[in-house]
């Protein structure tokens, strides 16, 4: 069994990898795939069941723009190469920002935000019907709550309790406009899926062992939808990054990624 | 190919979709159904009584729907969603594009109350849902004519690929040919006639149909072509159609905007063809409200108005 230090471990290379991404083009989601990496590395490395190299449970991404995460769980299984994860964002390259379906580690088309929790109710009730034991987690972003197809839904997923089905709220308190405190509130997240029918936990999200510890009790649901509201930091492990304005997308030259490298060590 | 020939009078049929898509699903066991509480108004209670486990109910809430169809059809199952015309999409297009139209995904969007055949207005008179489902990339888009295309249709749908927008025709429905195949993408000729060429889709066909014997009376011999796939639309049997005449009459049930009229006008023009179009369906407005009988008649797509025109364009009044 995998250890919380050698996940951490693991979760450290995953930011290397985001940094070493962005490098590619100078610019990405960094931020994202930095406050992910522990969730990352817990759900791929960890939770996730799988048959031999293959995944048997999912991982849906509904906040499209943080494929970065994905991506730098999928390079460190080997799913794609490091040459080719640093095409991120580039013409031409199939390592897009923000994904369409089919390419793999991408069930769905998440970045028009406020889908991918329908889509991952659609998996989750397909497996059901299919008699697959198949877990969805799915990831969506606290800016996405303000859609309300979301809700629509979290309804669906209460209503034919979808046990299997776990959705991480990746509550980073940055959308575009600003802090979501300040744009339209979406707390309390936790009371709102309760209220909808879930089994709801908030977790600290950068701490990797209490993260670990979360989502084995989401995965022991036995009639219900579990939320785990995820309280991240944008830029987590980089602290020059936790204090910089523009990180919800980051535009930085070279000597700054390579700052990024030192901090995460 | 079986083509469609044409019953000597039309026949009412109850409900043909139920039954089709009741024996859909016995030679498919991977087809679900959707609704967003509408299944008594779209004739899904007869699958919904005998594959229960098969019915998804999702409430009105069209967008969630599209998208967990489109996560059923990525769980490997064949999701068939079925609501309104306006709902599936004014209400959920977004949807529709993202979760059924990207990647491998064969998904069949059933659209009842196309066009005008509703007594409200705006709300739920889908003159708009062809030309938007024609902009979506890939999307197929069919609009049957009668009760033997409503069931054909739905069969061709569910044994081809890739997202399909299929429109829907409930309760009472006139058959109008007899059993045949389905071509998605081939338009047929089903009247002959040497002094007028009208281009038909869904309803329309029936509307230009009933025209063109009332026309016949005056000695205006129409050919009538159907075309009940809009996309991918039968550009070159349209264009072959139109050697020898001056114009070509188009009927629809929908908006003369970006339906059966533009891409008439688009197949003719592209292959560099002069003639002119003369488009029958809702104009830039939104229809009124009423009986079918007195919107078909308000806005010119009755019988006689339509034998009217096709008479006059032919000279001959």
């Amino acid at each position: 069994m995998t250890t919380d230090a050698e996940l951490a471990t693991i979760a450290q290379s995953l930011r290397r990898r985001c940094i070493e991404m962005c490098r590619g083009r100078g610019r990405g989601y960094a931020g994202q795939g930095l406050a992910l990496a522990d969730i990352m590395a817990v759900l791929y490395f960890d939770a996730l069941r799988r048959d031999g190299n293959t995944l048997t449970d999912r991982v849906v991404l509904s906040t499209g723009h943080s494929a970065i995460a994905v991506y730098s769980a999928l390079g460190e299984l080997g799913v794609f190469t490091e040459e080719e994860l640093r095409t991120y964002g580039q013409d031409g390259s199939r390592i897009e920002e923000s994904p369409l379906s089919g390419l793999p580690g991408f069930p769905i088309t998440g970045g028009s935000l406020g889908q991918g929790l329908s889509q991952a109710v659609g998996l989750t009730l397909g497996d059901r019907m299919a008699g697959r034991d198949t877990r969805t987690f799915c990831i969506v972003s606290d800016g996405e709550l303000q859609e309300g197809q979301t809700w629509e839904a979290a309804m669906s997923a209460a209503h034919y309790r979808l046990n299997n089905l776990v959705v991480l709220i990746d509550n980073n308190r940055m959308q575009a406009d600003g802090d979501p405190a300040m744009v339209m509130a979406v707390e309390p997240i936790d009371a709102k899926f309760a209220a909808f029918g879930f089994d709801v936990e908030r977790v600290t999200a950068n701490d990797l062992p209490a993260v670990r510890a979360a989502i084995h009790r989401a995965m022991r649901a036995t009639d219900r939808p579990v939320a785990l509201v995820c309280d991240t930091v944008l830029g987590f492990g980089v602290p020059s990054f936790v204090s910089y304005a523009k990180v919800h997308y980051m535009n930085v030259s070279d000597d700054v990624w390579l700052r990024a490298l030192e901090e995460i060590g | 190919m079986v083509v469609p020939t044409l019953l000597p009078t039309p026949e009412p049929v109850q409900a043909p979709f139920a039954d089709a898509l009741v024996e859909l699903a016995a030679r498919r066991p991977d087809v679900v159904v959707l609704s967003a509480d509408l299944s008594n108004y779209t004739d899904l209670r007869p699958f919904a009584t005998a594959y229960p486990d098969r019915f998804i109910q999702v409430g009105m809430a069209e967008a969630n729907m599209m998208g967990m169809a489109g996560g059923l059809a990525r769980a490997g199952f064949l999701p068939i969603a079925v609501t309104y015309g306006v709902f599936a999409t004014r209400r959920a297009y977004d949807q529709v594009a993202m979760a059924l139209a990207t990647g491998d995904v064969h998904a069949i969007v059933v659209a009842f109350l196309p066009g005008i055949t509703t007594p409200f207005r705006a709300t739920h008179q889908a003159t708009d849902d062809l030309a938007l489902m024609r902009a979506i990339p890939g999307m197929t888009v069919i609009d049957p004519a009668d009760a033997t295309e409503v069931a054909s249709s739905l069969h061709a749908a569910a044994d081809h690929s890739g997202p399909i927008y299929l429109r829907g025709l409930r309760g009472l429905v006139e058959r109008r040919f007899s059993p045949s195949e389905f071509r998605i993408g081939k338009a047929v000729t089903v009247r002959t006639g040497a002094d007028a060429l009208i281009v038909g889709t869904g309803l329309g066909t029936s509307w230009a149909l009933d025209a063109a014997n009332l026309a016949s009376q005056r000695g205006v011999e129409s050919t009538i072509i159907h075309a009940a796939t809009l996309k991918p639309f039968d550009d070159a049997y349209i264009v072959a159609a139109s050697e020898g005449f001056s114009h070509v009459h188009v009927v629809e049930n929908h908006s003369t905007v970006g339906g059966l009229a533009d891409a008439v006008s688009c197949a003719l023009a592209r292959a560099g063809r002069s003639v002119r179009v003369v488009a029958h369906g809702v104009p830039d407005v939104w229809a009124p409200a009423g009986s079918l009988d007195h919107v078909r008649t308000g806005l010119g797509l009755d019988a006689d108005s339509l034998a009217a025109a096709i008479t006059r364009e032919a000279g001959r009044s």
